[in-house]
């Protein structure tokens, strides 16, 4: 073999005076970083930085470190795209990666902030007054119809109030993610924590593993271009269906699942032969247009009972003229996915370069429908990235009704945010069907830890609301009036509606 | 015509608009008095609620508005005006002549009062509505005035109309309400309903016009608050049209309650539940036919919440309705003693005009006190159709408002 030209990203130095010569690091790293003679014998160039050695190293003698290799200085010529180049003049292939885009693009989120109520008007405590997030997701009609209950009161009017919306106790929600891009146990946390939370989770396109069934109230089944693991009798189990359209990390592109990870399990969820690829082309081939969908969507509700169905794409260009049709189509719910969101493999080029920021595709849609009467016609769902509360409430403000957390929830079962999901050998067991690393997660663990952050989010949105005067989160949603911009160019501020600070 | 930019600014209007983009702050006092036996009460007891709650304002805006006060001409409308000048008075009565029978025009009985200083011409009028005019325009009587009170509000220079509603009248001002009161002479008017207001605006300086009560036709409304869901309140209202041109939290619980009553023909029991939304705590616990009204009702008028601290009193003929935020973030104090009922910012109030009331209360977060006039109709707008943009126009005089906004239906 030819020497490669790309050096290794990460050294990886131990400290053998320290070093138990237990074996620990060999056995938990799953990139095969480390051979044993007597000692660990670390290859830098496998190594990921996921830090699974170093977490459960009982010595605590292991460190990573960026090999920082000198070049000449050029602002132009990164190392990135050195590696780039030299990588496909050796293989002639395209770049893969995954997780989000993590190029310097502003992040609108960190340019915005929030109100508080000094005198004029109080704020409120959320430790000792109601603080109410509880939110209903799907299509409201447009006004309440109420007729005489008889006797003196009032009762809705038959066929009038609010049909087929899903109640959330708070407006967080787990963003799909398939079985097969990550492991069951994965959709075993998620499940069981959108149980206990009262929210929702997502299969993502891989279809619904029987052993999920007793969550179906609080499972998301997508319906997605490669059609996987459906049937009439799996979408009447899932309390809402999502089309899906596109996603932020690959707005535009399908996805492929090898193989190797369609293992026995996989197979039977995916309704799909062993070990075969799981292609999902990139357009739905039965949607080549916006009345295709408005088809599919009324399939879907006539195959499922009238279910909520929603549709997600990705946050592009034309965002708000898209969403405008999907609701129009008849979607209960549009869900946005921005540039920055997460993927398990998509091309470098294609995450990198394609999409917008969910901060502007949240306010062109909320406006749109706005502007053309049709905002309670369905929900926004927000998603890629939302990193904390504060970028929940953020989008809240901007007019989501609900955001949706994909990589935040990886890092809770702990994602160490190092790229490498397409490669399947994930050391922290989430994106790898290998069973000596998926048995690493215990279902119940991960969803006590998935509830916490849910929870301790929610906790802090309510002491934002708190510190806005406002005791529901109704009251804070598409209140744009309670967001200010720091440094973003007039246009931007313009098109997110919002004042800059001092204004 | 042309903006008079000079004249604007002297009387007020051009300040307003000026910070209209931006949220005017304020707290305020206020009160309502109805007799449900329709029985008349002098105005004099109004000013006596408000002037033991002077402390509630800064002398910036004071203002009443009372029902059943011109018992012999119940069936015309009753117009007060304010003019900046008498061009403006010129301008404006050949507007009104062009559409109404002028049955009666009089300046408005003023005595001079101190503290209360640059008043603009106050005059008022008795209407009819020329016959033809409706025929011609297909419109009912209640929107034909509604465009009227929008053409001069918006386009008449210096002019704006304080009150438009049959047998009843708005009394406003720069000053506090005691003052204001006795300026307008109010003990000599008597009504089976008052409204009365005191303003403490934090970042304006109040123009005559924009003192409380809003109103438009026989409909006026004072409010005590900060509504801290404005921003998402505006927006909503946008989708149907409304532009809410002034930034007052006063001028979107006005339209709030046009949409809800008017619009979307909600009892007032109702609009007032989902103005102030109970609990979910509370709505959980309701037997099921309730527990899915409120339900729905709270999430689809989610966006329309008042959400804040806030007391208000809605006035009409026909009586009252008094509401307070969903926590009870602001005062409000209600008060029965026979046929009467009366509200207040403070008790102070209650305990000044009626000596020995049956029952004083304070009102729950959320529940509206009524009181309606025996024997009286309900519906507050009559034969009212016109649309949104009309509407806010009507109401501000903000001439940008009265574009309609292209809505989907």
């Amino acid at each position: 073999m030819q020497q490669t030209f790309v050096q290794p990203e990460f050294r990886v130095k131990i400290d053998y005076d320290k070093c138990h010569k237990c074996g620990r690091c060999v056995q938990q790293c799953g990139w095969g970083v480390y051979d044993f003679a007597e000692r660990p014998i670390p290859h830098d160039e496998k190594c990921r930085a996921c830090h699974r050695c170093v977490t459960f190293c009982p010595a605590r003698c292991i460190t990573i470190e960026k090999n920082t290799l000198a070049f000449r200085e050029n602002d132009n010529w990164s190392v990135g795209l050195l590696k780039g180049v030299w990588k496909q003049a050796e293989t002639g292939g395209v770049l893969l990666t995954s997780m989000g885009n993590p190029k310097p693009y502003e992040r609108i989120f960190d340019r915005l902030v929030l109100d508080a109520c000094q005198v004029t008007n109080p704020s409120i405590d959320p430790l000792r007054e109601p603080m109410e997030l509880r939110t209903y997701l799907g299509r409201k009609p447009d006004g309440v119809q109420v007729a005489s209950d008889g006797a003196g009161g009032f009762t809705l009017a038959e066929g009038a109030g609010m049909a087929n919306n899903i109640e959330l106790a708070t407006p967080i929600i787990f963003s799909p993610m398939s079985y097969g891009s990550v492991s069951l146990n994965v959709h075993r946390s998620l499940a069981m924590a959108a149980e206990r939370l009262g929210i929702l989770m997502n299969t993502g396109e891989g279809g619904l593993h029987e052993d999920l069934y007793p969550y179906q109230d609080h499972i998301i089944l997508q319906v997605a271009s490669g059609r996987f693991g459906l049937n009439p009798e799996v979408l009447g189990r899932a309390a809402a269906l999502e089309i899906k359209i596109g996603q932020g990390a690959k707005p535009g592109i399908g996805g492929h699942l090898p193989g190797e990870k369609i293992d026995r399990e996989v197979s039977a969820t995916r309704m799909i032969p062993q070990g075969t690829d799981a292609i999902s082309p990139a357009p739905h081939h039965d949607i080549y247009s916006i009345e295709d969908l408005r088809q599919l969507i009324y399939a879907i509700k006539e195959a499922s009972g009238y279910k909520p169905v929603g549709v997600k794409i990705a946050a592009v260009h034309n965002v708000a003229a898209i969403a405008s049709g999907i609701v129009r189509a008849g979607a209960d719910y549009v869900y946005l996915d921005g540039f920055r969101g997460g993927t398990g493999a998509a091309p470098a080029v294609i995450r990198d370069h394609i999409g917008i920021p969910i901060e502007i595709a949240i306010a062109a849609v909320d406006q749109r429908l706005r502007d053309e009467g049709i905002r309670n016609q369905a929900s926004i769902v927000a998603a890629g990235s939302i990193r904390s509360s504060a970028d929940a409430a953020k989008a809240i403000a901007l007019g989501a009704d609900v955001v949706a957390i994909g990589t935040a929830t990886l890092l809770a079962l702990g994602c160490h945010l190092c790229q490498s999901c397409h490669t399947g050998s994930c050391s922290w067991g989430i994106t790898t069907q290998k069973p000596e690393l998926t048995r690493r997660i215990d279902p119940e663990w991960g969803a006590e830890r998935l509830t916490n952050l849910v929870h301790a989010w929610s906790h802090e949105l309510q002491e934002i609301l708190g510190a806005l005067g406002v005791n529901a989160v109704e009251s804070l949603r598409g209140s744009r009036e309670r967001l200010r911009a720091i440094g973003l160019d007039e246009q931007t501020c313009k098109i997110l509606g919002v004042k800059p600070a001092g204004m | 015509m042309a903006y008079d930019l000079e004249r604007y600014e002297s009387f007020g209007v051009e300040r307003y608009r000026d910070e209209s983009p931006f949220k005017i702050h304020g707290g305020c006092g206020l009160a309502g008095i109805c007799d449900e036996s329709g029985t008349l009460m002098s105005g004099e007891i109004a000013i006596q609620a408000m002037a033991v709650q002077r402390d509630r304002g800064n002398g910036l805006g004071g203002g009443f508005a009372g029902y059943g006060i011109y018992p012999e001409l119940s069936e015309l409308f009753a117009f007060h005006m304010m003019y900046h000048d008498t061009a403006a008075k010129e301008a404006a009565e050949a507007a009104l002549s062009e559409s109404f029978t002028i049955e009666v025009a009089e300046p408005m009985p003023t005595r001079p009062v101190k503290g209360i200083v640059d008043a603009p011409l106050l005059w008022r009028y008795f209407l009819s509505p020329h016959p033809h005019l409706l025929e011609e325009r297909e419109l009912s009587a209640e929107d034909y005035v509604v465009q009227v009170v929008m053409n001069i509000n918006s386009r008449v220079d210096g002019a704006f109309v304080a009150s438009s509603g049959k047998n009843m009248g708005a009394f406003k001002g720069v000053g506090f309400p005691e003052e204001i009161g006795h300026y307008f002479r109010l003990e000599e008017y008597a009504g089976h309903t008052w409204v009365a207001h005191n303003r403490f605006p934090t970042n304006t300086p109040g123009w005559w016009g924009g003192a409380h009560p809003f109103t438009l036709l026989d409909w006026s409304i004072v409010h005590n608050g900060e509504i801290s869901s404005y921003g998402i309140n505006a927006r909503y209202l946008e989708q149907f049209g409304y532009t809410c041109s002034l930034g007052t939290d006063t001028e979107v619980a006005a339209y709030l309650f046009d949409l809800l009553l008017r619009r979307h023909k909600l009892p007032i029991e109702l609009a007032c539940k989902a103005l102030a939304a109970p609990l979910w705590s509370e709505i959980d616990r309701m037997p099921a036919a309730e527990r899915a009204l409120m339900t729905s009702l709270r999430a689809v008028y989610g966006p329309a919440m008042l959400n804040g601290p806030f007391a208000l009193v809605l006035g009409f003929n026909g009586g009252m309705v008094a509401l307070n935020d969903r926590i009870k973030l602001r005062p409000l104090v209600a008060a029965r003693s026979g046929t009467t009922v009366m509200v207040a910012s403070e008790e102070a109030a209650i305990r000044e005009v009626m000596s020995a009331p049956d029952h004083v209360w304070a009102p729950k977060a959320g529940e509206p006190v009524i009181a309606r006039v025996e024997g009286m109709e309900w519906p507050i707008h009559g034969e009212l159709h016109l649309g949104p943009a009309e509407i806010s126009c009507a109401v501000t005089g903000t001439e940008h408002s009265c574009e309609p906004v292209e809505v989907a239906v």
